[in-house]
């Protein structure tokens, strides 16, 4: 996983709330055996018109707004399917970030795991970031945990543990791994009724 | 005094202290063709094995055809359900492949293989895994990082929850089910009440009810924002566990370790909502999400927000209609909410001696092989085919049509699944979700009528 310190980017506003995963990437496309290739179809049905072409004034296809890595969106983000494919959909697409007034708990989780960093804050904080231009730039230091826009400079709270593991870039499985003496004896006193 | 998900989560740390992550064991990791690739890719890359297949337990269901289960025309869906047998094979998973007996929608198998039980905690790839937690066990969908992790490790990373104690009561009345109180509770507090929450359903009305009416409000409280629900178990659920495919052998040491499994106090929740359900009518959803439900006797809602008149929008439905205007085209009976053997056997019921109306296409998908042959035996399937349904193989279907089971873009589909997000049955198909009993009743009329209030069945 690559590491996340600081992000400076352009950002694109998507405000509404609710957008679950059908929209970040509908299950026609889940169909993929590898984990790459999603973003070109991530929020299809509001960036394509049913014959394929796109929908000019959708962020994601404005000239504009191409490069950006932070997503500023509403409430109950990523609800829905449990599928990690709309991770990969909006991290293949480029976003590093996703800043929300909250997210379902299986979408947070698949996002920690991809190095997507899941932040949310109050509407108060992202009224003022809803009014990101095209062509100005919001900038995320994970380590300070504040997200900078003109001169505001909002506070996010984020558990320790993600935290470090964003900042490090670590791979879950092998960090886990270093707990197998627990694992084993857990394993030698579990319930069995054979 | 604790909360029964206190008991289940306690037991199951293996490391991590609490309000941190902490790590805890995995008794049961179910698994299916479309989140499981990549996982399996990740675990060859780094050369690691599963570490209990015997804890693990794969089979096939979103991407099968369902009218000739055989025969896979989509190239890219074979491709995937290829790739899980491979996968099997070499790992050393059972698999329920296409063909076997205990192949079906996954949530539909665990239980009806026995592999659900209490006290365990249960994992898939699936955000349907809600399910399993009608038996009391701690169940909750994951993914597919978490799916590699799982088994790699056999353990998971979850920080825990806050504890919300679903207190259900009063007599059904004639006509309403289980999936009339989990869309009422939906459509009352909404998609996200139950975010950051582990629901437990308790209560008069959750004792008298059946297992399967449990998987049903269970399945479902993911669509009302918590990933976890769960209700304690009781003699019904031993009753159901016992003697099935890989119930413990030992029952009696079984149950007396699983009666520990309940809520000490009320007092002990978090969060206690009630809902009273002896006044709740049949419900149908009228927008695009779960919490877009109304009792089938009133009005279609005023618009409040903009989401509302997206909804209204993409439905091609205005507010003040009635639900009988809705003019349906389609019908879904299936899924792993309500395509268990008691929801086609009351569906069936609706359909007794009588006709799908002309308007009508009606699908009856049965959740597992085992459902299909059950059906068959008992003449519920007859009843179907009489009617003018099709009878289809077992697979999740056109609940999230990802197989050839779709329903086109505009046409009206009531279904007994669990989501009517936009496209989610087609691109641009319109869902309405209701009771099996409400579809089958809709199919026979050609459109929704309030059987609270009929006479038969
Ligand atoms: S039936 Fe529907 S909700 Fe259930 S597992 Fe299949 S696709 Fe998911």
């Amino acid at each position: 996983m690559e590491a996340f310190t600081t992000e400076t980017s352009k950002a694109i506003v998507i405000p509404n709330d609710d957008i679950d995963t059908d929209i970040l990437i509908p299950k026609q496309f889940l169909k993929n055996i590898l984990r790459t290739g999603f973003g070109i179809n991530a929020f299809y049905p509001w960036r394509y018109h049913e014959d394929g072409s796109q929908v000019e004034d959708f962020p994601l296809n404005q000239k504009a707004h191409q490069g950006a890595t932070i997503l500023i969106t509403g409430n109950n983000f990523g609800c829905g399917s449990s599928r990690e494919h709309a991770v990969w959909a909006l991290t293949d697409y480029g976003f590093r970030a996703v800043i929300a007034g909250g997210f379902s708990d299986i979408f947070f989780m698949n996002a920690t795991k991809n190095g997507l960093l899941p932040i949310i804050l109050p509407e108060a904080d992202r009224a003022i970031l809803r009014e990101c231009q095209a062509d100005e730039e919001v900038t995320i230091d994970l380590e300070q945990q504040v997200v900078k826009f003109r001169d505001h400079a909002f506070h996010f709270d984020i558990n320790a543990t993600w935290k470090e593991k964003f900042l490090k870039g670590q791979d879950d499985i092998s960090l886990t791994e270093q707990y197998e003496a627990q694992i084993k004896a857990y394993e030698a006193k579990r319930p069995v009724f054979d | 005094m604790t909360t029964m998900f206190d008991k289940l989560w306690q037991d199951h740390v293996v490391a991590g202290k609490p309000g941190e992550p902490q790590l805890l064991y995995i008794d049961l990791q179910l698994i299916h063709e479309v989140t499981s690739p990549q996982a399996f890719e990740g675990l060859r890359m780094n050369h690691r094995k599963v570490r209990r297949p015997d804890l693990t337990f794969g089979t096939m269901d979103h991407d099968v055809p369902t009218e000739n289960i055989f025969n896979i025309q989509d190239t890219i869906a074979k491709a995937q359900i290829d790739t899980l047998e491979k996968n099997c094979k070499e790992f050393g998973i059972t698999l329920a492949k296409i063909g076997d007996s205990r192949q079906g929608i996954v949530h539909v198998v665990g239980p009806e293989r026995g592999l659900t039980q209490p006290g365990k905690t249960i994992v898939c790839g699936d955000s349907h895994t809600s399910t399993h937690g009608a038996f009391g066990a701690l169940a909750f969908g994951i993914g597919t990082s978490e799916v590699e992790h799982v088994m790699a490790t056999q353990t998971i990373w979850q920080t825990k929850p806050k504890a919300m104690g679903v207190h259900v009561t009063g007599k059904l009345p004639h006509n309403v089910f289980p999936k009339d109180i989990i869309m009422g509770l939906i459509g009352k507090y909404g998609v996200a009440f139950g975010q950051g929450y582990a629901m437990e359903f308790f209560g008069d009305t959750i004792d008298d009810m059946s297992m399967e009416g449990r998987m049903t409000i269970c399945n479902m409280c993911i669509e009302g924002g918590s990933k976890t629900g769960m209700v304690a178990p009781d003699a019904k659920t031993y009753d159901y566990v016992a003697g099935r495919e890989y119930a413990p052998k030992d029952m009696a040491k079984a149950i007396a370790y699983w009666k520990k499994y309940k809520t000490d106090d009320i007092s002990d929740f978090d969060k206690v909502i009630e809902f009273d359900v002896s006044e709740l009518a049949p419900m149908i959803t009228w927008g695009t999400n779960p919490g877009m439900a109304t009792s089938v006797r009133e009005p279609l809602p005023a618009v409040e927000d903009a989401d509302d008149q997206k909804a209204y929008d993409y439905i091609g439905l205005h507010p003040g209609m009635t639900a009988s205007e809705i003019p349906l085209d389609y019908i879904f009976i299936g899924s792993c909410t309500n395509g268990r053997y008691e929801d086609l056997k009351v569906a069936a019921e609706f359909m007794k001696g009588k006709h799908i109306a002309p308007n009508i296409t009606a699908w009856v998908v049965p959740g597992s092989r085992a459902v299909r042959n059950r059906c068959m035996d008992e003449g519920i399937a007859q009843t179907f085919i009489d009617a003018g349904c099709e009878w289809r193989e077992p697979g999740c279907s056109a609940c999230l049509a990802m197989n050839p089971d779709k329903v086109p873009a505009g046409k009206h589909c009531a279904s007994t699944s669990n989501r009517n997000f936009e496209g989610r049955q087609g691109a641009g198909a319109r869902t309405h979700l209701a009771s099996p009993a409400m579809v089958a009743a809709a199919a026979v009329a050609g459109h929704f009528v309030d059987i609270s209030q009929a006479v038969t069945a």
